[in-house]
This record gives C-alpha cells, sequence and structure tokens, in this order.
C-alpha cells in the first residue's frame, strides 16, 4: 500500500479509479455500473473530464450529486438529476439506441480478447463460486462503442484464457455467431499493475503503461496468457494530491467510498 | 355553480376500493407454487411485502426479479423460493449474498433451479408479457455462453433484411406472465392509482405483465392529490388488485423523499448472510417474530429512523391548466 499526499493510505480502488478516470478525456457519454465504476467516472468528472454525461445503470442522466454517491442509485444522484428514465429506455433506446461513447464494467475473468466472466467460476452446473451475473454487461460490451474494464485483480487466475464462462462477450465472438455488435469491445484494461489496451475486432490486449514501481516481466507473469507489450510501454502518472478530488466537496469521508467492500 | 367547479363525475377514482392488510393481500394473491415477482431496481424494493411472504410459510415459489438481492436472499433461506430468474444475484455493490451462493455451489440445504438473464434480457420479458407477445428481440447474447445454459435464450432470423440486405440473425427471449406482481411506491389513491418518482425501474411493465398485481406504498392519498398529477401516476388503477398501505416498507431500500438507503443494514447482510445460524436468527427476530411490517418498523425505533431520515427538496408545481 502507497502514502498518499497527506500521508493517508491509497487503496488500490482509489488508484485505480483516479487512472481510469483520465481515461475519459474527450469522452461524451459514459455508462456507469455498480461499484468502481462509478467511482472512475465521478472523479472524472471532478478532474480531467467535467464535461462528460454520465448515464447511470439506474436510469439517472446528468446528476448533480450534493454528496460522492456511494452507489449507483444513491438518492444523492436523483435529487436535482437532469433526468431520470425507465429500464425500457434507459437499456432499449439509450444503449441498445447507439447513444453511449463508453462503458465502464468490472469482470472475475478476462481473456485476451476483452471477452469477460461474471457468472461462475468453475462449471456452471456445480460453480466454485457464483458470482453475480451479467447485470446490464452484456448489454453494455453489445452496443457501447468502447469498453473500459477495472480489474481489481491482475492475476493468472483473472486474466486467463479461456474463460470458465464468457458472460459478456467482445464483438470477435458475435460476430463468430452472426451476430454485428455496434461497438468495438474492451479497449482499455486498467488493474493495478498497469495499463492494457485494445484497437478493436481481431486485435489483442497489448500492454501500453505499468504503474510506478511494476516492471513489464512482473505483469506478462501476472497474465494467464502470453501479454503482447507495446514497442513504448509508459509508466502511469503518479495520482494527483488528495485535496483536488471529491474530498473537498463532500461530507463523505473518501476512505469510506474507497474502501475495499 | 360554475360548471368548472363541478366534479366531471361522481363516484370514487379508479372503481373499487382495493386496500387491504398487507397480511391479507399475501394471503389472497400468494399461493404455493406461484410465480411471484418483485420488482424495484435498486429503490423502492417490497421488502416488507417478502417478509410477509416469509410469515406466512409460502413454498415452492418462482421468485422473478432483475436484481436478486437481500430480500431474494432472506426468502431462498426461509425455503419459499425453488427457483429464481434474475439478471444479478449479488447485494448491490456490498459483497455477496450467502443462502444464494450456498445454494447455487452445494446445493446447501437444498437445490435452487436458476435461470440467469442480463438486464435488458429480463427487461424485453417484462415487455413481451405485458403486451401478450410470443417473444421480444434484443441485441444481446451473440457469442454469449448464457445461451448454451438457458435454452430459452434463443436465436431467429429476421423476417427484414439487415442494414446491408443480407438476413440478419437477433437472439429472442419469452414473455414473463407471474401469477402475481409485488411493487412499492411513494402513494396511491384506494383505487389503486399508483404515483411514484426516482428512479422508476420496471414496474409498470411488471405490474402489466402479471396476472394480479399488489401495490405497496408509503402513503395513502385523497384522490384529489393523485388528480392533481396524473403524470406521475405511473401504475393505473386497472392494473391494480390491491393497495396494501406499508410504511417504510422498501427498507433497506429507500423510497425517494421518504427515508433513505441503510447503507449500514446492506454492509451487514454480507456478514450475517455467511453464517446460516446467524440468517435465521436473524429471521426469527426480525420476521418470523414480528407480527407485522408497523412492529418491526417500531423494534427498529425512531432512534434508528431518524439516521435515515432526508431533507425536503420539493419539484416546483407543473400546470396543467383548465378550460375557461
Amino acid at each position: 500500500m502507497t502514502m498518499g499526499a497527506q500521508g493517508t493510505p491509497v487503496t488500490s480502488s482509489e488508484l485505480l479509479s483516479v487512472v481510469a478516470s483520465r481515461e475519459l478525456v474527450a469522452r461524451r457519454t459514459v455508462f456507469a455500473g455498480i461499484g468502481l465504476p462509478t467511482l472512475a467516472t465521478e472523479l472524472a468528472q471532478l478532474t480531467v473530464a467535467p464535461e462528460i454525461e454520465v448515464v447511470y445503470e439506474s436510469g439517472v442522466c446528468g446528476a448533480h450529486p450534493s454528496h460522492l454517491p456511494e452507489t449507483i442509485a444513491d438518492s444523492v444522484l436523483i435529487t436535482g438529476a437532469e433526468a431520470v428514465i425507465s429500464m425500457p429506455t434507459l437499456f432499449g433506446c439509450v444503449l441498445q439506441g447507439g447513444h453511449i461513447d463508453v462503458g465502464f464494467l468490472g469482470a472475475a475473468q478476462i481473456d485476451r480478447w476483452g471477452n469477460l466472466n461474471t457468472s461462475v467460476i468453475g462449471e456452471w452446473d456445480s460453480p466454485a463460486v457464483r458470482l453475480p451475473g451479467s447485470g446490464g454487461g452484456v448489454e453494455v460490451m453489445a452496443n457501447a462503442r468502447e469498453v473500459f474494464v477495472v480489474m481489481r485483480r491482475h492475476t493468472p487466475h483473472s486474466f486467463t484464457d479461456p474463460l470458465d464462462f464468457c458472460t459478456a462477450p467482445g464483438p470477435d465472438r458475435a460476430l463468430a455467431e452472426g451476430i454485428r455488435p455496434l461497438g468495438a469491445g474492451v479497449t482499455r484494461v486498467i488493474t493495478e499493475l498497469g495499463v492494457l489496451a485494445r484497437e478493436g475486432v481481431g486485435h489483442e490486449l497489448r500492454l501500453v503503461a505499468v504503474q510506478p514501481g511494476v516492471t513489464v516481466g512482473q505483469v506478462r507473469a501476472a497474465t494467464g496468457w502470453d501479454l503482447q507489450v507495446a514497442d513504448a510501454v509508459t509508466t502511469v502518472e503518479p495520482r494527483p494530491p488528495r485535496s483536488c478530488a471529491c474530498c473537498a466537496r463532500t461530507s463523505t469521508p473518501a476512505a469510506s467510498i474507497f474502501a475495499e467492500p | 355553480m360554475d360548471r368548472t367547479d363541478r366534479p366531471h363525475r361522481t363516484g370514487r377514482t379508479g372503481g373499487t376500493d382495493k386496500v387491504m392488510t398487507m397480511k391479507a393481500a399475501v394471503a389472497a394473491f400468494v399461493h404455493d407454487g406461484d410465480t411471484v415477482c418483485l420488482e424495484g431496481f435498486t429503490h423502492l424494493i417490497p421488502t416488507a411485502a417478502g417478509h410477509e411472504i416469509i410469515r406466512q410459510g409460502r413454498r415452492d415459489l418462482t421468485v422473478v426479479r432483475m436484481t436478486a438481492d437481500i430480500v431474494v436472499d432472506q426468502m431462498l433461506a426461509a425455503g419459499c423460493v425453488s427457483r429464481l430468474v434474475s439478471s444479478f444475484v449479488g447485494n448491490s455493490s456490498a459483497g455477496s449474498l450467502g443462502n444464494l451462493r450456498r445454494r447455487i455451489e452445494s446445493s446447501d440445504p437444498e437445490p435452487l433451479a436458476f435461470e440467469e438473464y442480463s438486464h435488458y434480457g429480463m427487461v424485453c420479458r417484462y415487455l413481451a408479457g405485458s403486451q401478450r407477445l410470443p417473444f421480444h428481440p434484443l441485441r444481446s447474447y451473440g457469442g454469449s455462453d448464457l445461451p448454451r445454459v438457458n435454452s430459452d435464450l434463443r436465436k431467429v432470423t429476421s423476417p427484414y433484411p439487415g442494414p446491408d440486405g443480407e438476413p440478419e440473425q437477433i437472439y429472442v427471449v419469452p414473455p414473463v406472465n407471474p401469477d402475481v406482481t409485488i411493487i412499492h411506491a411513494q402513494r396511491a389513491d384506494r383505487g389503486g392509482n399508483t404515483q411514484m418518482w426516482g428512479l422508476t425501474g420496471v414496474q409498470a411493465e411488471a405490474v402489466y405483465a402479471a396476472r394480479k398485481a399488489i401495490v405497496v406504498v408509503e402513503e395513502l392519498v385523497d384522490d384529489e392529490v393523485v388528480r392533481s398529477d396524473p403524470n406521475r401516476t405511473l401504475v393505473p388503477a386497472h392494473a391494480v388488485h390491491a393497495v396494501v398501505v406499508c410504511p417504510r416498507g422498501a427498507h433497506p431500500s429507500f423510497a425517494q423523499g421518504y427515508y433513505d438507503r441503510d447503507n449500514a443494514f446492506y454492509r451487514a447482510w454480507s456478514a450475517i448472510s455467511q453464517d446460516p445460524d446467524r440468517i435465521q436468527a436473524w429471521l426469527d427476530e426480525w420476521v418470523r417474530g414480528t407480527a407485522d411490517h408497523a412492529e418491526y418498523v417500531a423494534k427498529l425505533g425512531e432512534e434508528y429512523w431518524a439516521g435515515l431520515a432526508v431533507g425536503e427538496a420539493l419539484s416546483e408545481p407543473v400546470d396543467y391548466g383548465r378550460r375557461l
């Protein structure tokens, strides 16, 4: 664990959120699901990308929260929001209708093409771990123009090929079945070790950046397949001082928001 | 009397008075073996109704719910449920559902049949169900393993050519028509005209998909209150069979403008649900050990509720106008 600007501990969740938020520069509309994506998009709005529109999986558009939201359904997201829409409108018209530039997802497992498993570890019929399932992940992958993935853990078990189960398939798998998805699938994967990128259909994930103090070899060793590496791997910039972000404008202690569940 | 001062018609708004106690509504409309839909997407979750189903000891239910969370875990632990149809089986972002995981991972204490969908797959099932359509198409599932484990996710060829003039393949989901749908809302009149605001999820479609519908509300209001803002009525009286007045009945979820989400309880449930004995003790104390939801509310105590209180944020009134 590293230390923040004021000597407070920085969790991996916080680090991931800061890095993920930077990737949102120059994007217009972002779809945020449960968990880390909420933090990353909120942080992006407060720092590098104040103009992005965040659409929450609960149906809130144009939120102006008085406090940092704890979940996608926090009541502070609704009070003062520009719009709140129903599920058929959200998933049918907004997402499937092609209005989302970036979807943000998490997963238990990801493979080299950016396909995601959020259903089971082990066999479907007798899983070692029953995970929460798709949520809107299948729809985000199929319909957002690109997808950013935040992975809490970078290990050969979570970065694995093949997956135990493919819940949310990228465009390569969809096309193989004769279905044309709207977007490029996963284009960024942000982990505690670095950032992977992928250009779209037919491309594998490649390592493009490492976190400070992490080597390319460490990332490759933590990946369950022979990970491709970009010609020039950069180092992720150290995080901005704590005072610039959410803590200043909310009464909720950042430490509780960023705590691991 | 000036014409504009006269009521347009006499008689009750919405016709029959449908107000019932929770006990009577569950007894009348939820039977062993039924398919029961509980909707409310993270907001207005009909927890009190789930608890009454537990108190009455219903068995062999098929529960249909997009986000199967704490109330579903509690109904599973109480032995009410044999089949679950859902698109998210987790304790929000606060952790996992211990009982649900034990049922699925190790059939402990008994197996649970689980039909997995995505969120929009569930929405489309409600849409097809509410409109009595044979199926509903959606641009999901291409390349997913879900159709391999859920044979109700099927692919058809569109009868129309795709954008490139070639035949187009698309997945479809079947309708769902629950025996009963139960939703929670801020307010209704005695006839069942139901008004809600904030996150409104898929409640209206879930009600229309069902054969019967129970609406649980924070408060019963006069017809005039409903009729002062008809656009806020998301579920009209004709779709409702019972109106149950049950303040704070969505706890630990929230009711926009009434009380906030009990985030501490969501976190606590992740720990409680890890231990089967602790779950049963919790159900004994808070559900089976209380006569009704009013007793549950009183048992939590006013100090506890004060911690979930919200301040006022009124909307600007809109002007519907009237003919001069």
